[in-house]
């Protein structure tokens, strides 16, 4: 998911701050706290500690209580702070320049591979490497280090919500392709006033929701252009946007057939999650980490593929992948890397642990982790069965994501207010000419 | 006995216990991070502890950059109309509340709360007031560069005039009676008594009203940032951005936090230029406007 560091967000900067100061009190309470047990117990601990840099504010409680009970278990401290949404870059800066780094921390795309790669052990032949199932979501460096790996992954798609879809009359079967969607959205919009709920929520462009069509939608341009020219990594300089006319497909129809007029987007505020749980509209952007919270109030939420109007996309499946991705301090004493190490192996392969993991996480791909609970994920577990293909997730090497989406943000507020060719015209540049300045900039 | 010699060993020996701790945390909460910053400026880091040397290579970046370049006009531009505005009805409100109105104390006490909010929430709010109004003409303050000009100025002005009241107010009520009462037997008039009289004797007010103003201006982060964060962007044919509202403190947020690892020592070599400029401003300003204070 997309963390953007964001003006919004900057309010909670301060917050974090603060709760990062009051986690670290917690956690060293709770180290002094468990130092007796720790002394009684270290016989086989060696004396390696492990502190966790998390990136997800939602895993925070399970973390912080994972990690109490491993130290009870085994006697090896384990201190966890959480970045606030958002500031994760900004307490990393701060954090790894402290004797005391953290030991595990996340890199979780190319950009963070550029960045921190040097600061992340090789982990190759890794006990934790071995519990793996797959390759798919780990991050290897230029040399072929493995420098970080997916401990969960994500998938994102358009959420629908089947029952208003029947209640217009329709039935979720029916959207195969970009023509059914449309036909469908446009025929809940137009009757929006007799239906009572329209097809699309708003698709706001302030901080804390324009990732969805700055990141996740995007993915949707680079994934068909992998597959004319081979899938992007972190020296794709430059992008072609031969698919950008299937963006703009997307984008109109959810921007033209939505709750909210296109020109009231630019400030947000809508808040689409609620407009989706209250059951305003049948359509929403978003991904597996969702499931829960839409799920508890639309039972038969469901995702489909974005289905934009290229050829053979009968067969598309969801966007898969993550950010998701650990890695263990390079410059960090032996003792720790390897009781980090071992915490790890402990999170993923312990019944109880993983179980709450998973409940957090929606899948973890090891080979003894409890089993998935996540709807979404299932849906793209059945496209897969189904033989549909894979989105994977060609946004992760979006070079300088923060201003690249910035830029976005600034050309999508022009044209939501005017939707003429010359508007679009900038979006286009944005898109494709700021991937190229981007990319310059960040390898200089 | 106790000699004025012996007060002055004691001073002595006992001053680094006293200066002692003030000294300490100044050094080590400003002066080394402010040495260890202008030396950061000359160098290639990801981490602050893991920097490379390479010279003046961000100063060189930084001067070329067309983003900066613009955040420096617009911080000008900011700065000057609103030490303009804030200082002049500032002035004005303090002139009307000390002369004798009914209820200048609730007058007073309401114009200055708006300072004691702070810069973030204020943004918030008058981002919500103001696209509450151009909403109904379809339009937004992130839509237009032009209103988040005078947006900001607005914001900047309601936050700052009550502050610069109370300094003016002060000085209003230091400007001795007697004067006053001479030059109404001199057959002033009120305008005349204004410039004449009451102007020279509230300088100093004016000089350090002028002299925070004016730093404000160009020291402007939070309620920039929560305004409009410098949107709308000019997209240029490469595809970079001009942020036709970024002030010159969020152009080097944007550049340090942003543009990627590669851009951290420009923005702080950006930091340093910015503290020159701002230092060298508000020092040569004092300066002007001090020589204009008359010596009661």
């Amino acid at each position: 998911m997309s963390k953007n560091l964001s003006r919004r967000t900057f309010l909670g900067a301060a917050g974090a701050g603060m709760m990062a100061v009051g986690l670290a009190a917690c956690s060293s309470g709770g180290g002094s706290g468990s130092a007796s047990g720790s002394s009684a117990a270290s016989g086989g601990a060696g004396d390696g500690k492990v502190y966790w840099l998390n990136f997800k504010p939602e895993l925070d409680e399970a973390a912080q209580s994972l990690a109490a009970k491993y130290t009870e278990e085994t006697g090896v401290p384990v201190k966890v702070v959480t970045a606030a949404s958002g500031t994760y870059q900004q307490t990393l800066i701060a954090e790894m320049d402290k004797s005391e780094a953290p030991t595990l921390f996340i890199i979780g795309n190319a950009a963070g591979v550029k960045e921190w790669g040097d600061y992340a052990m090789d982990l190759k032949g890794t006990a934790i490497e071995a519990e793996l199932t797959t390759d798919a979501y780990n991050l290897y460096d230029a040399a072929g280090k493995l420098v970080s790996m997916g401990y969960c992954y994500e998938c994102y798609g358009i959420v629908a919500n089947p029952d208003l879809i029947e209640k217009a009359g329709h039935k979720m079967d029916e959207i195969k392709d970009f023509e059914s969607l449309k036909a469908v959205a446009e025929d809940i919009h137009a009757r929006a006033g007799e239906l009572g709920f329209d097809a699309f929520v708003a698709t706001d462009m302030d901080d804390s929701s324009s990732w969805r069509v700055t990141g996740h939608l995007a993915n949707l341009e680079y994934y068909y252009e992998e597959q004319d020219s081979g899938a992007f990594d972190e020296n794709t300089s430059e992008i072609t946007g031969k698919y950008l006319p299937n963006y703009k497909n997307i984008y109109d129809l959810m921007i033209n057939n939505s709750l909210v007029e296109p020109t009231a987007l630019a400030t947000g505020g809508h808040d689409p999650s609620t407009q989706f749980t209250k059951g305003e509209a049948a359509f929403f952007l978003t991904g597996s980490w969702d499931y829960a919270a839409l799920s508890e109030a639309q039972p038969n939420v469901q995702m489909i593929p974005y289905y934009c109007g290229v050829e053979g996309e009968d067969k598309a499946g969801l966007n898969c992948g993550t950010e998701n991705c650990w890695a263990v301090n390079a410059n960090a004493p032996e003792a720790d890397q390897q009781a980090t190490i071992d915490f790890m192996v402990w999170l993923v392969s312990n019944a109880d642990a993983s179980a709450a993991l998973v409940e957090q996480l929606g899948i973890l791909p090891y080979k003894n982790a409890a089993p998935s609970t996540n709807g979404f994920l299932n849906n793209a577990a059945d496209y897969s069965d189904k033989g549909c293909y894979v989105m994977d997730w060609a946004t992760n090497y979006q070079p300088n994501v923060d201003q690249y989406r910035a830029a976005l943000v600034s050309a999508l507020n022009a044209y939501n207010s005017d939707q003429s060719d010359a508007n679009w015209d900038a979006v286009k540049t944005a898109f494709v000419d700021g991937w190229a300045t981007q990319w310059a900039a960040a390898n200089k | 006995m106790v000699t004025k010699n012996s007060v002055r060993t004691a001073t002595r020996r006992w001053s680094p216990l006293f200066l002692g701790p003030v000294v300490a945390a100044f050094i080590i909460g400003f002066v080394w991070p402010f040495l260890q910053g202008i030396y950061l400026s000359f160098c290639n880091f990801k981490t602050t502890s893991n920097a490379e040397f390479i010279g003046l290579g961000n100063y060189a970046e930084a001067f070329a950059d067309a983003s900066f370049q613009h955040s420096f006009w617009y911080t000008a531009a900011t700065a000057v109309v609103s030490l303009v505005l804030i200082n002049v009805l500032a002035f004005l409100i303090a002139y009307m509340l000390t002369q004798s109105i009914k209820g200048s104390n609730i007058f007073r006490t309401v114009f200055f709360m708006p300072n004691l909010i702070g810069g973030i929430v204020l943004g918030y709010i008058w981002s919500m007031i103001f696209d509450g109004i151009l909403a109904a003409y379809n339009t937004s303050i992130l839509l237009n560069t032009t209103y988040g000009f005078w947006g900001l100025i607005i914001l900047m002005c309601w936050q700052q005039i009550g502050y610069m009241m109370i300094i003016y107010i002060a000085g209003l009520q230091a400007v001795p009676e007697d004067m006053l009462e001479a030059a109404k037997i001199d057959g002033a008039g009120k305008w005349q008594t204004l410039i004449k009289v009451v102007i020279p004797n509230v300088m100093p007010a004016i000089t350090i009203c002028m002299f925070l103003s004016l730093t404000n201006g160009f020291k402007l982060f939070d309620p920039n940032l929560a305004l409009t964060g410098g949107l709308p962007f000019i997209i240029q044919p490469d595809g970079s951005t001009i942020n036709t509202t970024e002030m010159m403190a969020l152009n080097i947020y944007n550049t340090f936090y942003t543009a990627g690892a590669a851009s951290r020592g420009v923005a702080q070599a950006k930091a340093v230029l910015f503290f020159i400029l701002v230092a060298g401003l508000g020092l040569s300003q004092l300066a002007y406007t001090r020589k204009r204070e008359v010596q009661q």
